[in-house]
């Protein structure tokens, strides 16, 4: 866990204040809607279909059990008893008034969250892999560098007006969890021959209604560069990305219509007028920064301990084993999955007693830590191999120890025309019925490791162009239609999807995933062969021809 | 992103302005007095887009009570009921379509 320093909890403490007297303002009707609303989004409150919605940052996704407590109380006391959790590491509150929110965000801020960096045209909430610190794949601690990045981009005021939102992702794993190739910057940190750390800097990635794959400009930045090196980065989108067209302001159009080339050649002209000056990290600056963040007094202990292999004698704990916990940095110790997405659930909802009990177990078992996933899951990074029976009976008391985690009930789903008020279509439901569709769990873990992710609308917030299966509602003559697209990814090798063909109605979409699940499992190499190695082998032609010809 | 109401006004048959409440967001209807209700059976209805277009700007000149004003479809039922002419408005007005986490 970082620990904030006076600073950080003053700086919130006025923030709340000035919110206080905005909403004041607003409901005294001394301001009106077109002065408060971006005042309200600068502090992530939007109005959704039914009612004001409070999106809280979870930065890189680290989240103590005494927060997520706090952000169940909120949940309780101003909301409807739950909360969601979204595919950029935030929580979203959807039933918050107004009137109430000031006392809401003051609860939150009482414990260092808060709602800044989750709207507007500014670095958005600097997101990660949620094994940061835990994994032994990685070559350091992204999260140092989020932090870093957060301290450097809150309230920026030469990026808080940027043509468009600004999201930044780091990996520091061979496999990618953070999906930093469809970030606007993509950083991937690791070692170069001489084993110093530095960044591979990608940019130009995201999905939306023009989906690209991010382009490497630099294939080595000393990782003490990386505040000027995004200074330039930042400076020459801001200056040549286009302000006049909303759909053509990010970052991503810009090097697309430049091209990487010469987007990398103005970044480095701009690059070398300022990466000596007051952004160049110093080690004693990157040193205070790590210093801040509190490990673990993990204990010596030995892996597959007697309790663990006692455990595994009974057949669910070894399901739920083999499926959601992961190997650790730490001999002894375990990364936990919890699947926020029990079969028939809406996908990253969690009701405030379930935070609760996640806060607790986390108190019980983890070292007061708990990790936000962009697939909607949370996780316990560190948790002791003798604990896990004990942790997975009370988990499996909550209902939160559904062993499906990368399975394909294990669905992205942005909160779609149920909620949002830019949504054409529902995605929840269709995810639903999906789910329900492959609950039997030796089905599902038989077709193996498939990633369905579905949108409501274009600005793709359920990452469908990246789906194994992708699912993108939209509406036609008044009518719920979903277009299917096969073979995106989101990891190391990302890429975007194929579309299947023509969209189909609601009703057949269930029906039809089904049929591309059974085409997957007849033209299979073998059990080993994953759905997405099938689809890359494959191509989508068999499965358009079966799955047309069935409906 | 452009929301369906910020699109280009159509009106097609019966349609009421409708917001959210400007205190806690909750769905509410245009009504006679220039009031704001949000039991939909006190909406006005009007048919035409002239008629439409003036509730609308009349709905728009103080927004204090309700925000984002915008002209929606509905359907008047065979026993004279108001029902909501769309999927969105049906959300709008019932809530999401699957049970809520409790």
């Amino acid at each position: 866990m970082y620990a904030y320093d006076e600073f950080d909890r003053a700086f919130l403490a006025e923030r709340v204040a000035d919110f206080r007297d905005q909403v004041a303002r607003r409901l005294s009707g001394a301001l009106n809607e077109d002065e408060f609303k971006p005042l309200r989004l600068m502090n992530g409150v939007y109005l959704q279909l039914h009612a004001y919605m409070l999106r809280i940052a979870i930065p890189y996704g680290t989240l103590s059990a005494h927060q997520l407590r706090r952000m169940a109380h909120v949940a309780r006391t101003y909301d409807r008893g739950y909360g969601h959790f979204t595919t950029r590491q935030n929580i979203q509150f959807n039933w918050i008034k107004l009137e109430e929110l000031p006392e809401a965000m003051a609860a939150l801020g009482e414990v260092g969250v808060h709602g800044i960096q989750t709207s507007g045209n500014c670095i958005r909430n600097v997101t990660t892999d949620q094994w940061a610190g835990a994994t032994p794949e990685e070559c350091d601690d992204p999260r140092i560098w989020a932090e870093i990045l957060r301290q450097y981009s809150t309230l920026h005021p030469e990026f808080t007006y940027l043509p468009r939102k600004f999201k930044i992702a780091i990996a520091a794993s061979p496999h990618d969890r953070a999906a930093i190739k469809v970030h606007d910057v993509g950083l991937r940190l690791h070692r170069n021959a001489a084993g110093e750390l530095g960044f591979e800097v990608l940019v130009g990635g995201g999905l939306g209604r023009t989906p690209f794959v991010g382009k490497s400009i630099r294939a080595f930045l000393p990782a003490r560069e990386l505040l000027s090196y995004i200074e330039a980065i930042m400076r020459v989108y801001n200056q040549y990305g286009r302000r006049d067209n909303i759909y053509k302001a990010r970052i991503k159009i810009l090097v697309h219509e430049i091209g990487a080339e010469a987007f990398a050649k103005a970044v480095e002209a701009e690059w070398e007028a300022i990466r000596e000056g007051a952004l160049h990290l110093s080690d004693e600056m990157i040193a205070e920064i790590r210093g801040r963040f509190i490990y673990p007094a993990y204990e010596t202990l030995e892996d597959r301990p007697a309790e663990l292999v006692e455990a595994l004698k009974d057949e669910r704990f070894a399901t739920w084993f083999a499926n959601s916990v992961h190997a650790h940095k730490v001999p002894g110790y375990s990364i936990v999955t919890i699947s926020l997405k029990p079969v028939g659930a809406p996908p990253g909802d969690a009701t405030a007693d379930q935070m609760d009990v996640i806060a607790d177990l986390a108190d019980a078992y983890g070292f007061h830590e708990v990790r936000v996933g962009h697939e909607q899951n949370l996780c316990l990074p560190n948790i002791a191999q003798k604990d896990l029976p004990a942790l997975w009976a009370a988990l499996d008391a909550a209902g939160l120890a559904t062993p499906n985690v990368n399975h394909i009930s294990d669905i992205i789903a942005c909160p779609g025309l149920d909620y949002c008020a830019l949504a054409n279509a529902r995605a929840i439901p269709v995810a639903q019925e999906i789910a329900k569709r492959f609950a039997d769990l030796d089905r599902s873990r038989g077709i193996g490791r498939l990633h369905v992710n579905i949108s409501g609308c274009i600005n793709a917030c359920g990452h469908h162009h990246v789906g194994h299966i992708g699912i993108l509602g939209v509406e036609k003559n008044g009518q719920e239609f979903y277009q299917i697209t096969l073979g995106g990814r989101a990891d190391e090798q990302a890429q975007l999807g194929t579309l299947l063909g023509p969209a189909v109605p609601y009703e057949q979409v269930p029906g039809l995933i089904e049929d591309v699940v059974d085409t997957y499992m007849e033209l299979r190499a073998g059990p080993q062969e994953l759905f997405i190695d099938t689809v890359a082998r494959l191509g989508v032609e068999p499965f358009k021809e079966r799955v047309y010809a069935a409906h | 992103m452009a929301s369906p109401q910020q699109q280009k006004l159509k009106v097609h048959g019966p349609v009421a302005v409708t917001a959210n409440r400007l205190t806690d967001g909750a769905v509410v209807w245009r009504t006679r007095g220039d009031g704001w209700s949000a039991d939909l059976a006190d909406a006005i209805i009007v048919t035409t887009a002239d008629d439409a277009i003036a509730l609308l700007a009349a709905a728009q000149k103080r927004d204090i009570d309700a925000v984002g004003a915008y002209v929606a479809p509905v359907v008047i039922e065979a026993d004279g009921s108001v029902a909501p002419g769309n999927l969105r408005e049906r959300i709008r007005v019932a809530g999401p379509t699957f049970e809520l986490p409790h």
